[in-house]
């Protein structure tokens, strides 16, 4: 009864202490002191949780039956630990530059980030470590019943408490204590690797202990244990060749893809050149493991009474001896062994299932993470503690269930078998390029179904499959018998499920990757796994496509938290050059940042997170290939060019039009100046010449001297009428006019025109079309009966027919009031035909009295009027459009 | 296929760190190989089985096997003392 409670004391104390080291480690890492917790030392102890309790307590256990043969299940880690520079550095170096979280994370990403893969892989994953994780409750119950045997009181407690409940439930908190403390985006926990550390040397301390008094304190020494081995049952050097083999090969898979071991190896890496101090420390720890392995079963089957559990010797052979001490630190060695591998089995499923499999429903149910009301972040963790919580409670089920008999200890083998499955798309994926998404897909289902049917059925609870089954195969198909696959018979099971699994799996991944064809996104990551060392730093890019800086900080505080996001967002801003928190969404901002958040939620829900906010996950499938994008930016370019080439063309061509104008109207202007020098100096010349005749000569005539008179007054009316003109023209322009708005009838301002410019019917004719009396006219009359006139003397003036005659057409279009004053003279020669409104110009330099200011001076009053006047081409002659709006008229309705 | 030019002849460091890769990659292959000779050591059990061969003791075979052992955990402890990390760096690109 002592011993009982005592071994629960310490086996409290010892989690206490495990807790305690997790959490100092914690702190230490989290106030930057850990530089420690980087040690290459504490990276090989870590990987030490590949010795669970089965090989603690199942290795001399397996020894006892089978001899050497379970020295394989060494021998395959410590050939690919020391052929680290293989396949372990282009792991580490992949899972650190591609920011890998687990095993299903490494095969999704490489074959284009395929979510389909990542569940295959995950269910593969639980399927197969489930099992596994019961061996490990079921080595604690166990060790401790081997406690209870001596004590009589203890049977009775050990009766009443379900031991193997209660692990799962302490085990399940210590991980979601520090498993799911925080979403590093690196995946690290420094507490549990710190803690397993721990176990780890405990472990490895409790077998060397029992290993030396057995050795010295039991035996007598090396020579006579050597001798003693020699003469026991398991003396003689007796191995099955394809067991020996077989098993190496599979325990070697098995170190590269059992989700635990590729969580201590790659997830939790500090730094690359940890591996290389591994390399040579861990077969050196594995070797220490299971160096007394075969003296503690030798004394062990020498000492304990026929038909005791070989599995519990490193326990009761202490025990029996006296050795309780020795006995406690053993337990503690098993339990060490045990507890680690849960723990990190755990974090590795857990992360596993809610990056690949809750993550992917939860963001599809609530359309798109970054909208969703909730905080992504807590969802994550909260999806890790639930998926660790469901991890323990299937492997304490399966323990229930199976009923914790011998037919677990061939688990172990089992598990590795099924986890083998995943080494073909693993390895394949970082070594070939040629290896596709649905080669890998088929491979794995392939190894997969024949795994199931050929060793976990037969397998499962003393099998689930009935005996005829396995002895006619399904449907009487006697090829399909799951021990006996194409009629091969009498092969061991395990390896011939190993074997054929493996087998079709290789065959049907290499042939369908052979036969399909990847997509962009599948040989992008391709290239960059298999060539991984020639650009470790070139990660898939993003392009096109504008992402809303602001939705993917939104998004991104979600999953990582606020502070880490602006820190990261900021740097990101300054490296780009841009104050504040927002930078562009580059193509490698964009990349950086996916791969921050695939270190808490994955590689593929990150790349769809991103392409949601992106909105264009399709196109931008296509744009990643940079060199396309950046023709594109090219042509982008050089279109941009053209299009400004073409319009500085445009310029230039206005610009001389404009210069042209300017230089006609420079020589207009001086043409006009000196006609109006002309024109003015001629009534002043003969104003002057008949005022200095009426001031110097004497005796004039009345006669001639009215007539003389009345020329000096003719002469100063044209003045003051050129004048007038001028100043009219400069008040137009000015905006100063005054109208004078009233209703009236248009032809009566037509009328009033003709009879003004006093048109002789013998000289011109004058037509009149159109309803011009019905159209009432609220306006300036005498203002728009001047552009009349001026038009009607023009005609008068410039037309050269022999008969002249002049059309007034009056129209209504489209709300306005049109009025056509057309000729049948030559009309105005095209080229001057944009000058006529200019001012100072005339048409010819004949000499018809006007200064060439009228028809400027009318364009002027019809824009004061609201209407336009321009030349119409094409009429015969010389027309003029006068054009004027008519809501005027029905406003006057 | 290479894509760069890389030169013909090293460096006598360059070219000893190259060796030190090979003699890095080989390691495995060396172990396993080790590690497959027990197999060819005579069984009681075996197919070609005179009695007049002794089956090869435990004994022995835990001082082979664990001698190898011993041997490659040296030999890796050598080789990752030797090479050194910036060789590591472009150690994937070939020789």
């Amino acid at each position: 009864m002592a011993t009982l409670n005592i071994l629960i004391a310490v086996c409290l104390a010892y989690v206490a202490l495990l807790f305690a080291v997790a959490f100092m480690a914690e702190r230490a890492a989290l106030k930057g002191r850990g530089n420690w917790l980087r040690s290459p030392w504490i990276y090989t102890l870590s990987l030490s949780i590949y010795c669970t309790a089965w090989t603690f307590y199942g290795a001399v256990g397996y020894a006892a039956r089978s001899g050497l043969e379970f020295v394989t299940i060494y021998l395959g880690p410590t050939l690919v630990m020391i052929g680290w520079w293989w396949a372990l550095r282009k792991m580490v170096r992949i899972g650190r530059t591609q920011r890998i979280t687990s095993v299903a994370d490494l095969i999704s990403s490489r074959y284009g980030k395929s979510g389909l893969l990542a569940v295959c892989v995950t269910l593969l994953a639980v399927i197969g470590i489930t099992p596994y994780i019961s061996l490990q409750l079921q080595s604690v119950t166990l060790s401790f019943s081997s406690f209870a045997v001596n004590d009589p009181g203890g049977q009775s407690l050990i009766a009443g408490y379900d031991t193997a409940l209660w692990v799962a439930v302490g085990l399940a908190m210590f991980t979601i204590l520090f498993g799911t403390r925080n979403l590093d985006a690196n995946e690290r926990h420094h507490g549990v690797v710190m803690a397993i550390a721990v176990e780890a040397v405990v472990k490895l301390f409790a077998l060397i202990a029992v290993g030396i008094f057995v050795v010295w304190g039991l035996a007598g020494g090396i020579g006579p244990m050597l001798a003693r081995i020699d003469a026991s049952e398991i003396g003689q050097w007796q191995m099955d060749g394809g067991r020996w083999v077989g098993l190496t090969f599979l325990s070697a898979a098995a170190f590269l893809t059992l989700p635990r071991m590729f969580q201590v190896l790659v997830v939790e890496n500090e730094d690359e050149r940890h591996l290389r101090t591994a390399a040579w420390a861990f077969p050196t720890y594995l070797m220490l493991m299971s160096l007394f392995v075969v003296p503690i079963a030798v004394i062990g089957l020498e000492v304990m009474p026929t038909g005791s559990n070989p599995d519990q010797f490193v326990l009761t052979v202490p025990l029996t001896q006296g050795q309780e001490g020795l006995a406690m630190l053993s337990f503690l060695g098993g339990f060490s062994s045990a507890t680690s591998m849960v723990i990190v089995a755990s974090i590795a499923l857990s992360t596993m299932v809610s990056n690949h499999i809750v993550m992917p429903i939860f963001l599809r149910l609530t359309q798109g993470g970054a909208s969703g009301p909730s905080d992504v972040r807590h969802v994550v963790i909260l999806a890790r503690r639930l998926s660790i919580g469901l991890v323990l409670a299937l492997g304490y089920l399966y323990y229930k269930i199976s009923g914790g008999g011998s037919a677990l200890a061939a688990i172990g083998l089992v598990s590795f078998a099924g986890l083998a499955q995943l080494l073909p798309a693993m390895m394949g994926g970082i070594f070939w390029r040629g290896a596709t998404r649905n080669g890998a897909f088929a491979g794995l289902v392939v190894g997969f179904a024949i795994w199931t049917w050929c060793l976990l059925l037969p397998g499962f609870g003393g099998g689930v499959l009935s005996s005829g089954l396995m002895e006619a195969g399904p449907w009487g198909l006697s090829w399909l018998r799951p021990h006996a696959l194409f009629g091969i018979e009498g092969m061991d099971p395990l390896l011939h499920a190993a074997m054929w699994s493996l087998l079709l799996n290789v065959t049907v991944f290499v042939l369908v990757s052979l036969v399909s064809f990847p997509s962009p996104l599948e040989r992008l990551q391709g290239a960059q796994f298999v060539n991984i060392f020639d650009h470790s730093d070139n990660p898939q890019s993003w392009s096109g496509g504008i992402a809303q800086s602001e939705d993917l900080m939104i998004m991104a505080q979600r999953i990582l938290g606020p502070e880490e996001v602006q820190s990261f967002f900021q740097a990101e801003a300054a490296r780009q050059g841009l104050a504040g928190y927002l930078p562009e969404p580059t193509p490698d901002f964009l990349a950086r940042l996916e791969r921050e958040l695939s270190g808490a939620v994955g590689g593929a829900t990150a790349h769809a997170m991103v392409a949601q906010i992106m909105g264009a996950a399709t196109v931008s499938v296509e744009d990643l290939l940079a060199v396309a994008d950046e023709t594109a930016q090219m042509m982008e370019y050089s279109s941009q060019l053209e299009a400004k080439s073409n319009e500085l063309t445009r310029t230039a061509r206005q610009l001389r039009a404009a210069n042209d104008k300017l230089t006609q109207l420079s020589v207009q202007k001086d043409a006009f100046l000196s006609q109006i020098s002309h024109e003015l100096r001629t009534p002043m010349t003969s104003i002057r010449a008949f005022s200095e005749i009426l001031r110097d000569a004497e005796g004039l005539e009345p006669k001639d001297l009215t007539r003389y008179a009345s020329i000096i007054h003719a002469e100063a009316i044209r003045l003051t009428r050129l004048l007038d003109d001028l100043l009219d023209l400069s008040v137009l322009e000015n905006g100063q006019v005054n109208l004078n708005l009233r209703d009236g009838v248009l032809s009566d301002v037509i009328s009033h025109a003709i009879a003004a410019t006093g048109t002789d019917m013998h000289v011109m004719r004058v037509r009149r079309t159109g309803p011009a009396s019905e159209i009432v006219l609220t306006t300036d009359h005498d203002r728009l009966a001047q552009v009349f006139i001026n038009l009607i003397a023009n005609a008068q003036k410039y037309c050269d027919a022999e008969r002249p005659e002049l059309t007034i057409d009056v129209s209504r279009r489209g709300g306005r009031v049109i009025v056509d004053f057309i000729d049948n003279g030559s009309g105005i020669p095209p080229h001057a035909q944009g000058m006529v409104f200019e001012k100072f110009y005339r048409v010819a330099d004949r000499q018809a009295g006007g200064a060439g200011l009228g028809l400027a001076i009318c364009r002027e009053i019809m824009g004061r009027l609201g209407g336009t006047l321009g030349y119409l081409p094409g009429q015969g002659g010389a027309a003029f459009r006068v054009s004027l709006p008519a809501a005027q008229r029905m406003a006057a309705q | 296929m290479k894509e760069r030019a890389s030169p013909v002849f090293l460096e006598r460091r360059s070219y000893r760190q190259r060796r030190l890769m090979d003699a890095a990659r080989l390691l495995p292959v060396l172990g396993g190989l080790l590690w497959l000779v027990p197999l060819l050591w005579p069984q009681r059990t075996g197919s070609p089985a005179p009695a007049e061969v002794e089956a090869v003791a435990t004994s022995s075979a835990i001082v082979y096997i664990f001698g190898v052992w011993i041997v490659l955990a040296l030999a890796a402890l050598f080789l990752s003392l030797m090479l050194d990390g910036k060789a590591e760096a472009q150690g994937g690109r070939g020789d």
